[in-house]
């Protein structure tokens, strides 16, 4: 049986690998990611911390020549069992994505998406609800509510990437997975997501990537450290900024490497 | 003087003229090179070019005019002075590579406002007689009339209704049957298959793009035509005629598939891949994010798809004069022969009446109708497509 | 919210997934429909047309008396050519005739009957191989000669005992005495070369008609639309993708060239019959103008693929050829040029493919002529290709308006020509893009 410690934390990987073709991109990397928790990913690029993290919601599935390894349990029950639906998965496990990619659509439709596709809504005004308080929550309600009809395109860098936010909570999910959110936004936009992201810690279990270490040290409680497809180091994010165990990991902080 | 001796001439003056310069130049500076202000070569080059760029200008201008008994003198005075000229001019001093090509960027120029040309040329040719046309036959009646009888005692009734009628019809099942299969067939390849289905399917669909209508045409006829009519339209009753709406329309879908799907793969794949991404993540499946953001965000890319194809749809002759019928008939059975624009065009300038009769010259006006519509749809679909891939690029 | 398990799928997420898989079965059903149509074209136009390739012949001694076809006796050519086919008809009546006796072959046709069942077309043939050497007159000579276009059908498996019942120019002894010849190997069925190089035949003689004079006619325009349409549309593509400013004028002109690449090819026809013929006062029906139309038809789409293969070169070959002091020109023709040459190729390849296999212009230009001569390439009378032809999807065209059935395998036929024609000419553009492809 599990132990007390594994159904504790939300998501709890073991021993993962992933190949992309002949590539080995994630070499045997255990993790345990806590519940209502900002969890950092940090590493020098390509070293596989986004694709590990496109492996907890499986959108790794939608890449024809990767193959993933190993097992990621999800509350105690692995998502890459035959049994799981990946669509059903990825409403639990929100995605926000590098590049802030709205829908070519209105405001509105880009939240209700999630919730029409996948029935949340009894009816008109709780879909209405659903996309209020989605909107609410990513703090873009106040600047969205008089023009929730006009095209989501049609909005700044950092109000697209908070308005794909509110699309990913509109679905309810019970993780959020980041994937450089702030990589393609200016530093006052970057401001506004990172307070967004500490606030929606009280709710879901966030992971997020990030390429820059002041990033993961203001937003998260817990850092992993990837280098080269491996998982070195893990743990509070004061510990691994102030005195790692490793020594590619103080490499990395102090800027030799990266 | 005949054309062909003096072209001859022509052509022998610019041989001399590439490589009589380069001796000119070489004889007065001797065996130092350096001092001259191009190379040998491009002396031989500019001098070729003075001699071949006027003649070229005279020929296309004398064959503009009709030719003449002159014209043959006409092309050997102008070889003959502009290769005077431009040996006399060569000199050490002279800049020959930077006239060589200043020529040479004359003839780019030239050769782009060919297309030009060829525009203004179909544009004037169909006008011309079609002036002589409404001259003959009111262009009311043509416009307007629900009968097209033509007939050689001179009171032909020319109207083009039931001929756009036969078009837009034979033109609409072609779309209703290759929009869905084509834009299908586009996105099953483009989001689903499989590498190897990839390499199978996809030059199978163009090889349906390379074969020739009339291909398509004798298909219609000796294939298609009869088994609509020996299994649908003779036990349904809708009649016996083996050309038909339906057998035109449908060969012409076939036809259509590779064209809407190459289309349409190309404007499927403009959508950025992170937009699937994005409702992947909220999890979507394949068909959702298919139906509900790639489609909708490929929409006008797709419109103006469907028009470029109804533009070919119109336009098309040989599956039509083949498989469609010559009767010119304003119905709604699909299984009745019908006929079409450019099945008149065709068969009113391969008859035998006289060219100057409006029997003939209805033709221009035909064409010049089926001109401004194409043009119209291309001019239109054209500007969708283009600013439809601005937008993601 | 309840904690749902991922373990199990719920009833939506089970109705999405079926609404999934119907989606993907569309697209598939979609590609199935396209190849399956596909395959039926081809079926149809193969089975109904290789038959073209296979004609009926008979290989009889046919008696050349030098009194009926030399009255004269001085083999004067001029006397001899008085001797119509008619004459010669009742010869291989004679022939035919003769062996059927000798093989002791019963029958009850009469002697005429037996006669027809060679082709109007093997008198000419006779006909034409005394006139060519006089002295054969006299002798018993063997030639091969066509059966008529029944008996032909009949080995083919196109004319039936039944179907030749009820069919005024043939009955079932004729065939019954074919069969018979046959089985004795006197009537034979063998490659057909005489398809691909025979004239077209007339109306009653299908047996005979060949592709010579379209394939020389296709020909002769192909080279036209080569030598023309090639370097003018290289030159424009140069001066557009190279050379001209971002101006109103040049954006004209590129809108102009994509609408003229989707402009209906029957325009092209109303140009080349108001302009080359009635205005320039070419020949009618000749490759020369049938040329010109289609060079203007497959100048657009050569100067698309042009363009696309000059941008596909990187502009950091311009800059080196430039930065050593090259010309603007110097650069273009030394360097991007070459590196372009492959992609330039095979888009000419395919547009001369696509205009090898047109045929609404050329009806308009006359060329659905009825061609019996082959072309000259020059005459002075008629300059360089002058003189009138015909063209192989025209010539299918012409032979889908006969009466006679038989000409409908004599289309198909001609389109496994046209087709095997355009295969070639893909194989070649596909193994230069492979060959010559370069990556960046």
């Amino acid at each position: 049986m599990k132990d007390k410690t594994m159904t504790q934390s939300k998501i709890s990987a073991k021993g993962v690998q992933v190949h992309y073709a002949d590539t080995h991109a994630i070499k045997d990397v255990d993790v345990e990611i806590a519940d209502k928790e900002v969890t950092a990913f940090i590493g020098p690029s390509g070293c596989g911390k986004s694709t590990f993290l496109r492996c907890i919601n499986r959108m790794n599935d939608t890449i024809g020549i990767c193959r993933v390894t190993g097992d990621i349990r999800i509350d105690g029950e692995d998502i890459y069992d035959p049994k799981v639906d990946p669509v059903q998965l990825r409403a639990k496990v929100g995605m926000v994505f590098q590049k802030p990619n709205p829908f070519p659509k209105s405001i509105y439709d880009n939240v209700a998406y999630g919730p029409k596709i996948h029935g949340l809504a009894r009816d008109k005004d709780d879909l209405d609800q659903i996309v209020e308080n989605a909107l609410r929550k990513a703090a873009l309600w106040n600047e969205a509510k008089d023009r929730l009809h006009a095209s989501g395109t049609g909005l700044s860098g950092g109000q697209q990437q908070r308005l794909c936010i509110a699309r990913a909570i509109a679905t309810a999910p019970e993780v959020l997975l980041m994937d450089e959110p702030c990589s393609a936004l200016d530093p006052i936009a970057t401001a506004q997501v990172e307070e967004l992201i500490d606030e929606l810690r009280q709710s879901y279990s966030v992971v997020i990537v990030t390429h820059s270490m002041q990033q993961a040290a203001r937003v998260s409680q817990k850092t992993a450290f990837f280098h080269l497809g491996n998982l070195v180091e893990f743990g509070e994010t004061d510990k691994i900024f102030t005195n790692p165990e490793d020594p590619r990991t103080e490499s990395y902080i102090s800027g030799r490497i990266g | 003087m005949s054309i062909s001796l003096s072209l001859l001439i022509a052509l022998s003056l610019m041989i001399i003229g590439f490589y009589a310069a380069p001796a000119k130049v070489r004889a007065s500076v001797g065996s130092d090179q350096r001092q001259l202000a191009a190379l040998l070569r491009q002396y031989g080059l500019n001098t070729a070019l003075s001699v071949l760029i006027p003649t070229i200008a005279v020929v296309i201008g004398g064959a503009l005019a009709g030719g003449g008994g002159l014209f043959g003198w006409l092309i050997v005075i102008v070889a003959g002075v502009a290769f005077m000229t431009a040996m006399l001019r060569v000199s050490p001093q002279q800049r020959a590579r930077t006239e060589a090509e200043a020529w040479i960027k004359l003839i780019l120029i030239g050769a782009s406002v060919i297309a030009i040309l060829t525009t203004v040329g179909i544009v004037l040719s169909m006008l011309f007689e079609t002036r002589n046309f409404f001259a003959q036959y009111s262009w009311s009646d043509f416009f307007f009339s629900a009968e097209w009888s033509p007939n050689f005692r001179g009171d032909s009734a020319l109207g083009i209704i039931p001929l756009l009628w036969g078009t837009l019809y034979i033109s609409f099942i072609a779309l209703l049957f290759a929009v869905p299969i084509g834009l299908f067939a586009a996105i099953y390849l483009s989001e689903y298959a499989g590498r190897r289905m990839r390499c199978v399917a996809k030059p199978a669909i163009e090889i349906l793009a390379g074969i020739p209508t009339i291909v398509y045409g004798l298909f219609a006829l000796i294939t298609v035509g009869p088994v609509l009519r020996d299994y649908f339209a003779s036990p349904m009753g809708f009649g016996d005629s083996a050309s038909s709406v339906m057998t035109a329309g449908l060969v012409m879908g076939i036809m259509l598939i590779p064209f809407v799907s190459s289309l349409s793969d190309d404007i499927i794949n403009a959508v950025p891949q992170a937009m699937r991404d994005g409702s992947l993540g909220l999890g979507a499946t394949k068909s959702e994010t298919i139906r509900q953001v790639v489609i909708p965000a490929a929409l006008p890319g797709i419109v103006g798809a469907v028009l470029l194809a109804a533009s070919r749809a119109i336009g098309e002759t040989m599956i039509v004069v083949l498989g469609a019928g010559a009767a010119a008939r304003l119905s709604l059975n699909p299984f009745e022969a019908m006929t079409t624009v450019t099945v008149k065009i065709v068969s009113q300038l391969t008859g035998d009446t006289d060219f100057a009769s409006p029997e003939t010259l209805v033709a221009f006006a035909l064409c010049l109708t089926l001109f401004v519509i194409t043009l119209g749809l291309n001019v239109f679909a054209l500007f969708i497509v283009r600013k439809y891939r601005e937008q993601y690029e | 919210m309840t904690h749902k398990s991922l373990l199990t799928v719920d009833a939506l997420t089970r109705k999405r997934n079926t609404a999934e898989k119907r989606f993907k079965a569309y697209g598939l059903g979609a590609i199935i429909v396209a190849m399956i149509a596909l395959a039926l074209l081809l079926t149809s136009v193969v089975s109904t047309g290789s038959s073209a390739f296979k004609q009926t012949y008979a290989t009889i001694t046919v008696p050349l008396p030098a009194a009926k076809l030399d009255k004269s006796g001085t083999r004067d050519l001029a006397v001899m050519k008085k001797v119509t086919t008619i004459g010669y008809a009742s010869l291989l009546r004679d022939g035919m005739v003769a062996t059927v006796e000798e093989l002791g072959i019963a029958t009850d046709l009469n002697a005429k009957t037996i006669g027809k069942m060679l082709s109007k077309e093997a008198s000419a043939t006779v006909r034409n191989a005394v006139l060519a050497d006089p002295d054969i007159v006299g002798t018993d000579m063997e030639f091969k000669l066509l059966m008529n276009g029944r008996i032909d059908g009949y080995f083919k498996g196109r004319v039936t005992m039944e179907s030749a019942a009820l069919d005024g120019n043939t009955s079932p002894e004729e065939l019954q005495l074919a069969q018979a010849l046959a089985d004795v190997g006197v009537v034979d069925t063998t490659f057909n070369w005489a398809f691909l190089t025979a004239p077209d035949a007339s109306d009653q003689r299908p047996e005979a008609a060949g592709l010579g004079v379209a394939i020389l006619g296709s020909l002769y325009m192909m080279i036209v639309v080569l030598v023309l349409a090639l370097p003018i549309g290289v030159a424009a593509s140069i001066y557009l993708e190279e050379f001209a400013p971002k101006n109103r004028w040049t954006d004209i002109i590129e809108v102009n060239i994509s609408n003229l690449a989707a402009v209906p090819s029957i325009v092209y026809g109303i140009l080349g019959l108001a302009i080359f013929i009635n205005f320039m006062e070419f020949n009618q029906s000749s490759p020369l103008v049938g040329g010109l139309c289609l060079t203007l038809m497959t100048l657009p789409t050569i100067i698309i693929s042009t363009r696309a293969a000059l941008k596909s070169v990187p502009p950091s070959i311009r800059d080196a050829a430039l930065g050593v002091g090259a010309s603007k020109i110097q650069a273009v023709f030394h360097h991007v040029l070459p590196l372009a040459a492959s992609g330039i190729l095979t888009g000419t390849i395919i547009g001369l493919a696509q205009a090898l296999g047109e045929t609404a212009p050329l009806l308009l230009i006359g060329m659905v002529a009825f061609v019996r001569e082959y072309p000259a390439a020059y005459t002075p009378d008629a300059g360089l290709f002058g003189e009138a032809a015909t063209a192989l999807p025209v010539q299918v065209f012409n032979w889908t308006q006969r009466a006679d059935p038989s000409f409908v395998e004599r289309a198909s036929g001609a389109i496994i020509t046209l087709l095997i024609f355009l295969l070639i000419m893909n194989a070649i553009a596909i193994f230069l893009r492979r060959k010559f492809e370069r990556r960046w």
